[in-house]
């Protein structure tokens, strides 16, 4: 079969991938670095009868993807930097509500306006922590443009499986630059529908979660069943509720949904790592430059290796143990102060030496740079 | 009473209600209830959104599809499931601070893009639920938690407001005319456009205590006594009209239905 081959942007794979996992409706505000994201939507949507709608601000991009996905569509936003602090309260609805979306976040430099137009990784705490409570993340870091069609599919497919807000956390650089891309046949992968209710709606409890998977089926308004949203903490019924039992089971359901499934979220990548003495750990955009420079330092006889985590959110900390195997020296490469790197160190800080390597100048860090800190601590 | 029709439509088992004693927010449930009833809705066909205050608590005692959603956001929400299907017939309550402070941006919006959604704002010129701060409605001179020494900020005319942003329906009652209310909701859910109804009512537990009507009935007979027409008011100079509240229709106008608009793109597109 003739493979379908596409020269696109970061943004605009992010947008085909979307459609190709059947996202019909997006809700958003044009923000630098990602506005290509809303302008790829806005033309191709209507050609397929989905729905395109500008906001008059960030917070009304998030909400009316959540109002459409309360219709049943399968609906997606895209923003950066300070638009992701101003989706946060109703991306917080949107865990607490248990509805399915897909959230693009193509980071740029923080805080406040910061770096419209250069790259960072500065988003990724607020990724896991940025709205208020407990709930499970589930976040993607894509390192090519191939990434970003076929990540934003694997977010939609786990926003509709786990009947939450999925993001992929992009970044300005993977976002504009331009690569091949290899479009898969639709049908070559697989695409997760949300659950629908088998009961008839005099039946149906919203929120009462099948155990199996912890995850309730989800009925569309306009499809006969009646249901209330809300983003207090609710009981099955889905009513707000101030008992201390229906309080701690909906609360601890919201985490455990996604914990309990981590190893089938868990994505990384991992580059002569086999007998590695030194590890390096780098995702986004940083990790093009820092596979680059561990092949170059192999060339040079250094035994070093590299990991990647894909899904940044679950943190891949069981893989990274197993693949860090004898290093006693981990390089933690980020375009920001520090953020991943914490993580890194839960799990390897007892075993190696974690050594940072920060930049927050705007720029990528280059293959050249890493491997000098390769070098450096050989 | 509610009439035995409105029965179906209300979750009678959340109830006795959260508002206090002697509320207008109940009369106003009852308006909107016997609209969609007497319009021969579906509890199917409808939403019923809203955003965070005593006045967006009224979802959860509808039993149709109902969103509690943030504060002040309940009409981009509700903008998201109108768009994605426009069949729904879309119904937003919001209160004065909901709707006008934090919610100000999406409301005028929401009048400009003149999608085919019912705004009812329920204006008690006051935060109820948070125990009695000053809104964007607060008249000057009243006082409030926030505003001790009497409110000095000019309020919001809310009718004005939707009318200069687009809305193809604006009217404006108070809960004294009960029937009036019914009336203006009726035709707004079947205006097709964005519509409209301020009503005001009275939070005698926050507002009252502090500006010399503590108790409902002293409400209800200020409204009375103080509603004045349409007509009647533009006899009037604006020193007579201090004080009291206009009551009428204020725009009654055809235009472009967002969700309309949004099908024909789609069609032509396709070709």
């Amino acid at each position: 079969m003739p493979r379908k081959l596409a020269f696109w942007q970061g943004n605009m794979a992010i947008a085909m991938g979307g459609i190709a996992a059947g996202c019909r409706f997006f809700g958003g505000y044009p923000i630098t670095p990602s506005s290509e994201i809303a302008e790829v939507m806005a033309e191709e949507l209507p050609k397929i009868n989905g729905r395109f709608i500008q906001m008059e601000d960030e917070i009304g991009g998030i909400a009316a993807t959540i109002g459409a996905s309360i219709a049943g569509y399968k609906a997606m936003t895209a923003t950066s930097g300070p638009g992701f602090s101003l989706k946060q309260e109703n991306l917080g609805l949107a865990y607490m509500a248990e509805i399915p979306i897909v959230v693009i976040d193509v980071m740029r430099g923080g805080p406040s306006t910061g770096l419209p137009t250069r790259v960072s990784q500065q988003d990724v705490m607020q990724a896991r922590w940025g709205t208020h409570g407990d709930h499970g993340t589930i976040a993607y870091a894509p390192s090519s443009v191939q990434e970003c069609f076929e990540l934003t599919i694997d977010a939609f497919n786990m926003a509709e499986r786990f009947r939450q807000p999925v993001l992929v956390m992009s970044d300005e650089v993977i976002g504009h630059m331009r690569e091949k891309v290899v479009i898969p046949e639709p049908g070559s992968y697989p695409i997760v529908d949300r659950k629908r209710p088998k009961v008839s709606p005099d039946e149906f409890v919203p929120y009462l979660a099948d155990p199996a998977d912890d995850v309730p089926p989800m009925a569309s308004f306009g499809d006969g069943y009646r249901w209330h949203v809300t983003g207090l903490t609710h009981n099955d019924y889905g009513f707000p509720t101030n008992e201390p039992e229906e309080i701690g089971k909906k609360h601890l359901r919201l985490v455990r949904k996604v914990e309990r499934f981590r190893d089938e979220i868990v994505k990384y990548d991992l580059e002569q790592a086999e007998d590695a003495e030194i590890l390096v750990v780098s995702y986004g955009c940083v990790a093009r430059s820092a596979v680059r420079a561990v092949r170059e330092a192999r060339a040079k006889g250094i035994r070093v290796g590299h990991f990647r985590p894909i899904t940044l959110w679950p943190f891949p900390d069981k893989e990274l143990i197993q693949a860090a195997g004898q290093a006693k020296k981990v390089i933690v490469p980020e375009l920001n102060c520090g953020q991943m790197i914490s993580e890194v160190k839960i799990a390897l800080g007892c075993k190696a030496e974690i050594i940072p390597s920060n930049l927050v100048n705007g720029e990528i860090l280059r293959p050249h740079e890493i491997l000098a800190t390769i070098e450096e601590v050989a | 009473m509610p009439r035995e029709e409105i029965k179906p439509w209300l979750r009678t088992r959340f109830f006795p209600h959260i508002w206090c004693p002697g509320c207008g927010h109940g009369i106003i449930l009852h308006a909107i209830l016997r609209s969609l009833v007497d319009l021969g809705k579906t509890r199917e066909e409808t939403v019923i959104a809203s955003g965070i205050g005593c006045s967006s608590r009224m979802p959860g005692y509808i039993n149709a599809n109902t969103v509690h959603t943030t504060h002040g956001r309940s009409l981009a929400f509700a903008t998201g499931i109108k768009l994605a299907n426009p069949e729904l017939t879309v119904i937003d309550v919001m209160g004065d601070g909901d709707c006008t402070a934090i919610g100000g941006n999406h409301f005028i919006h929401a009048c400009r893009r003149n999608i085919d959604i019912t705004a009812i704002v329920m204006n008690n010129n006051i935060y109820g639920m948070t125990g009695g701060q000053a809104s964007p409605t607060t008249p000057v001179g009243a006082r409030a938690t926030t505003a001790p020494y009497g409110a000095i900020d000019t309020p919001f005319d809310i009718c004005r407001l939707a009318e200069g942003a687009g809305a193809s329906y604006v009217a404006r009652a108070t809960i004294a005319q009960p029937a009036l209310c019914e009336q203006y909701i009726k035709k707004a859910i079947q205006k097709k456009g964005f519509s409209v109804v301020e009503i005001i009512t009275h939070c005698h537990t926050q507002f009252g205590r502090k500006n010399k009507r503590p108790n409902p009935v002293d409400n209800l007979i200020f409204f009375k006594e103080n509603s004045i027409p349409k007509a009647k008011a533009k006899e009037m100079t604006e020193e007579e009209k201090k004080g009291k509240i206009v009551i009428g229709e204020f725009v009654d106008r055809e235009g472009l239905e967002y969700t309309e608009a949004y099908l024909k793109l789609i069609e032509r597109v396709r070709g």
